[in-house]
């Protein structure tokens, strides 16, 4: 074998711990698929919005100051969410909800076209509105536990990671509580199975999407929050995780929300197991081999279900 | 070769379409602006591919940057390693992005909707890091001064806009040649029913094929031209999202499905995006994005399918509705030698041991059928019997887990729903599986293909087929518009089309009133007297009665009763089957 039993353990550690921040992103991108149908291309410009707000939070508005350099980006990542949510809702209401839902239910394809452009000219106005406001230059949020590791044996934990793996299936947990236990949650979960079935039995389907929609642009920069403690990141970083939450979505089953979760983080366990037998660059083929892999041997995914009637 | 009115209006515009960029070009005073010109001619090129395979079959591919990228490296790399000309390469793309749509279509069209168009988008992203890894980061095309006319190479950029303007005149022929055949006609059936083109004897997976593979040809001959305009290539540039983004962008734009829609959507947004950069790319960068962006969702928003159909709508509504064409008469073909009245009486279709489970659930289960050929011949049974699912069995949409199934005397077991079709088995759906967009006439056209030699035998066969159900009248009207009944009967003449030996009806009175009943028993007679054996699945048992020769009962998956239908009707586990124990005993008891 090319690479050692510690080469191994510390490679599926790692790809577990990226994986949760992955499988939150994959989350919020599999409630607004699951919901809406809609294949969401600025997904990942969400994602970098996060991690700017969780930035500034930090830095600008000081929580690193108050809750302490370890502590602060982490509240800072949390806050992204809510300021992101808002963000989402507001493009909802005045673009996306055009092209989406009961609006677009005579427009033949039922609004595919419109949808495609429109999430494309939203990844446009972000990236570029980024690089307006945030500028090129890569940065990154600087807190001491990303330099940190606990020692396993012989296998290092970064402590940055293993707290944002803690934070993400936190909060992964609490979705799923909220989509099975409360009303809200369960009028989403209608509108997923049947929109048309939703509808009859009184759900208002426009506003389960846009629930739906901010909720899952909201959890996806929390995701991004949480990564920006680890990594630079500059307005086109999001494109780098928009195949990265596919792939998850996709691997987990389209319209499950648990699977997106367990797909993200398989995805994170491939990538960084992939490095043991592959050169550094094709890291992300590995991605597409599983991604194509998956959907030829099982395009339903591994959680979801595939329903036809001739 | 005659050629159809609206074809030759096409051929005008296309030819106009050329002289307008020529005057353009020659009247231009800056290489930047030839540069641009150039490139929308590029983009339209591509965006067209992209439409001959997603605009008409629906299959929609997020990744023909793969295609163009390939072109744009079999040029750099035939330059730089061969020193092969691009005079060669180019054409030499066109194979390579044929292959490399083959390649990708064998496995991927086994999916469908968002998983197909997820799938496309992952090709062309692998490649990009594969040719990062092989170390071809950036080619530059080398200059060949002792002879750059044989290498492409010309100091007057507007040699390079009449070459692009005769790539975008090819693919627009071959598009207008696509629409206007029963190539375009099967896609465009795939796009809006794929089990019902299927089932009418459309082979869906070999346009599909054709289509991919076609497409694949002509972006990746774009994306080469595209190498030698701009003289170096990076696989970022060629291979990224970006490239796959323009090509749909520019035809959701301008219009898919539509020839003209990608032309219409580059000449648009290519100098928009251009002039842009220009103007404010400078001043605060990323302006020009933001500006786009907005441009972009703002038109897709006023016109939802795009800027030609909308411009068009508009215009359409204007006009006054041009009166219907005058109708040619159907001609009646020559009867067919029909096997049938030789044969009459022999077994046509023969079921033996036929089961299939899903699951738990048993839906058939050793089901032995033997219809003769000629007559009208009734399978009934409650909701749940598993009557839809012997249909399915038969025509091919689901392989029987045991048992053998014959027609006319030769296995039809693992053969695909349009090679059962092929073998002259028809069939009609429980919910009527019509092409919406396109009219009756045209419908059933697509179902005469199979036994039509050429296609305006496939058109004469198709209205034939509407004088026997009655719907001659109705031939110019929009599938979309019909009524429940017009809509059975368009199936059942869609079905009769290429004059099948045997046609399987599902549930086609199902919801009919009484006066439509009487049009489509009618029909369904009409279409037995002409020599076609009928095998026709009801769970309502009145209009069975008056309808059928024979009847066969199937309950959970099992024939339970069988015989003529004054006798069936009085079988008491017909009864128990339909009404529960307790009739069945009181029926039982009223028969002592």
């Amino acid at each position: 074998m090319p690479f050692s039993l510690v080469d191994f353990l510390q490679a599926l550690a790692a790809g577990i711990l990226v994986g949760s921040a992955y499988a939150l992103m994959c989350i919020g991108l599999g409630i607004i698929f699951g919901a809406m149908r809609v294949i969401n291309f600025a997904q990942g410009d969400f994602l970098m919005i996060g991690m700017y707000a969780a930035f500034y939070l930090a830095t600008g508005a000081g929580l690193s100051a108050f809750f302490g350099p370890s502590v602060g980006p982490i509240v800072a990542a949390f806050l992204a969410g809510p300021i992101v949510f808002a963000l989402g809702w507001l493009l909802h209401q005045f673009v996306v909800a055009r092209v989406t839902g009961a609006g677009a239910a005579q427009i033949e394809g039922a609004g595919a076209y419109g949808q495609i452009i429109t999430t494309l000219g939203i990844s446009l106005i972000l990236q570029n509105g980024g690089l307006i406001v945030f500028g090129s230059t890569p940065t990154g949020i600087r807190t001491p536990l990303s330099r940190q590791s606990w020692e396993i044996g012989e296998i290092l934990l970064n402590k940055g990671r293993c707290v944002s793996f803690l934070v993400a299936v936190g909060l992964a947990i609490a979705v799923y509580l909220f989509l099975g236990h409360t009303r809200h949650g369960k009028g989403l979960r209608a509108a997923a199975d049947n929109s048309q079935a939703a509808l009859y039995m009184g759900i208002d389907v426009d506003k389960a999407h846009r629930i739906a929609w901010s909720l899952g642009v909201g959890i996806t920069a929390v995701a991004g929050g949480l990564i920006a403690g680890s990594q630079s990141f500059q307005p086109y970083t999001g494109f780098d995780f928009v195949i990265v939450m596919y792939a998850g979505v996709v691997l987990g089953g389209l319209g499950s929300i648990m699977g997106a979760f367990w797909g993200g983080l398989l995805i994170g366990v491939v990538q960084q197991m992939s490095t043991l037998v592959l050169p550094y660059q094709l890291q992300n083929t590995a991605i597409f081999v599983v991604f194509l892999l998956i959907i030829f041997l099982r395009p339903q995914g591994m959680f979801g279900r595939l329903s036809e009637r001739t | 070769m005659t050629l159809a009115p609206p074809v030759k209006r096409q051929l005008w515009a296309i030819l106009g379409f050329a002289v307008v960029v020529l005057a353009i070009t020659a009247s231009l005073r800056s290489d930047y602006f030839e540069l641009v010109l150039t490139q929308v001619l590029l983009w339209a090129v591509l965006s067209l591919a992209w439409n001959i395979l997603c605009g008409y079959s629906g299959y929609f591919s997020f990744g023909h940057a793969g295609f163009w990228g390939l072109g744009a490296y079999t040029v750099a790399l035939g330059l730089v390693q061969l020193n092969l000309s691009p005079w060669i390469t180019i054409p030499l793309s066109a194979i390579v992005g044929g292959l490399a749509g083959a390649l990708i279509g064998f496995p991927t069209f086994r999916l469908r909707g968002h998983y197909f168009a997820l799938a496309m988008l992952a090709y062309p992203l692998a490649t990009l890091y594969v040719f990062q890894w092989l170390g071809y980061q950036e080619i530059p095309l080398p200059m060949k001064r002792e002879a750059p006319a044989l290498f492409m190479q010309f100091d007057n950029p507007r040699v390079y806009v009449v070459l692009a303007l005769g790539l975008l005149v090819m693919s627009l022929l071959i598009s207008l040649r696509v629409e206007n055949s029963r190539f375009g006609m099967s896609l465009l059936a795939i796009k809006q029913n794929e089990p019902a083109a299927e089932a009418a004897g459309i082979n869906t997976w070999r346009w599909k094929m054709l289509a991919l593979m076609l497409s694949g040809a002509l972006a990746a001959m774009a994306g080469g031209l595209y190498a030698v305009v701009l003289l170096v290539v990076t696989p970022e540039a060629v291979f990224g999202m970006l490239v796959s983004a323009q090509a749909l962008i520019l035809a959701l734009f301008g219009g898919v499905g539509s020839l003209w829609g990608p032309v219409i959507g580059a000449a648009v947004l290519v100098p928009l995006a251009e002039g842009l950069n220009a103007e404010l790319g400078s001043v605060l960068p990323g302006i020009q994005g933001v500006v786009y962006g907005i441009a972009i969702i703002a038109i897709i928003l006023w016109a939802p399918e795009g800027v030609y159909w909308r411009v068009r709508d508009r215009f359409a509504k204007r006009r006054p509705q041009p009166a219907a064409a005058p109708m040619p008469m159907p001609v009646p073909l020559a009867p067919r030698p029909r096997q049938a009245t030789a044969a009459a009486g022999r077994d046509l279709l023969v079921l033996r041991d036929v089961g299939i489970a899903f699951g738990g659930l048993r839906a058939l289960d050793g089901v032995n059928l033997t219809v003769p050929e000629g007559g009208l011949y009734g399978i009934i049974g409650p909701n749940g019997a598993g009557k839809t699912t012997l249909f399915n069995v038969i025509n091919g949409f689901l392989a029987p887990q045991h048992g053998t199934i014959t027609f006319g005397g030769e296995s039809i077991l693992g053969l695909r729903p349009n090679q059962v079709c092929r073998r002259g088995v028809g069939r009609t759906f429980q919910v009527v599986r019509a092409f919406p967009r396109m009219t009756v006439l045209e419908n059933v056209t697509v179902g005469a293909f199979i036994g039509a030699p050429d296609d305006e035998t496939a058109r004469r066969m198709a209205l034939t087929a509407l004088d026997r159900v009655g719907l001659s009248a109705r031939a110019n009207a929009l599938a979309g518009g019909l009524t429940n009944r017009e809509l059975r009967l368009m199936e059942l003449a869609r079905a009769l089309a290429p004059q099948p030996r045997l046609m399987l009806l599902d549930e086609t009175l199902a919801g009919l009133g009484h006066d439509d009943l009487d049009g489509i028993l009618g029909a369904i007679r009409r279409v037995r007297d002409d020599g076609v054996t009928v095998l026709i699945i009801e769970h309502t048992m009145h209009a069975m009665v008056q309808l059928v020769d024979h009847f066969d009962v199937l309950d959970h998956g099992r024939l339970i009763a069988s015989g003529a239908p004054d006798t069936v009707v009085r079988n008491p586990e017909v009864v128990e089957a339909y009404l529960g124990k307790k009739w069945a005993q009181q029926v039982t008891e009223a028969a002592k």
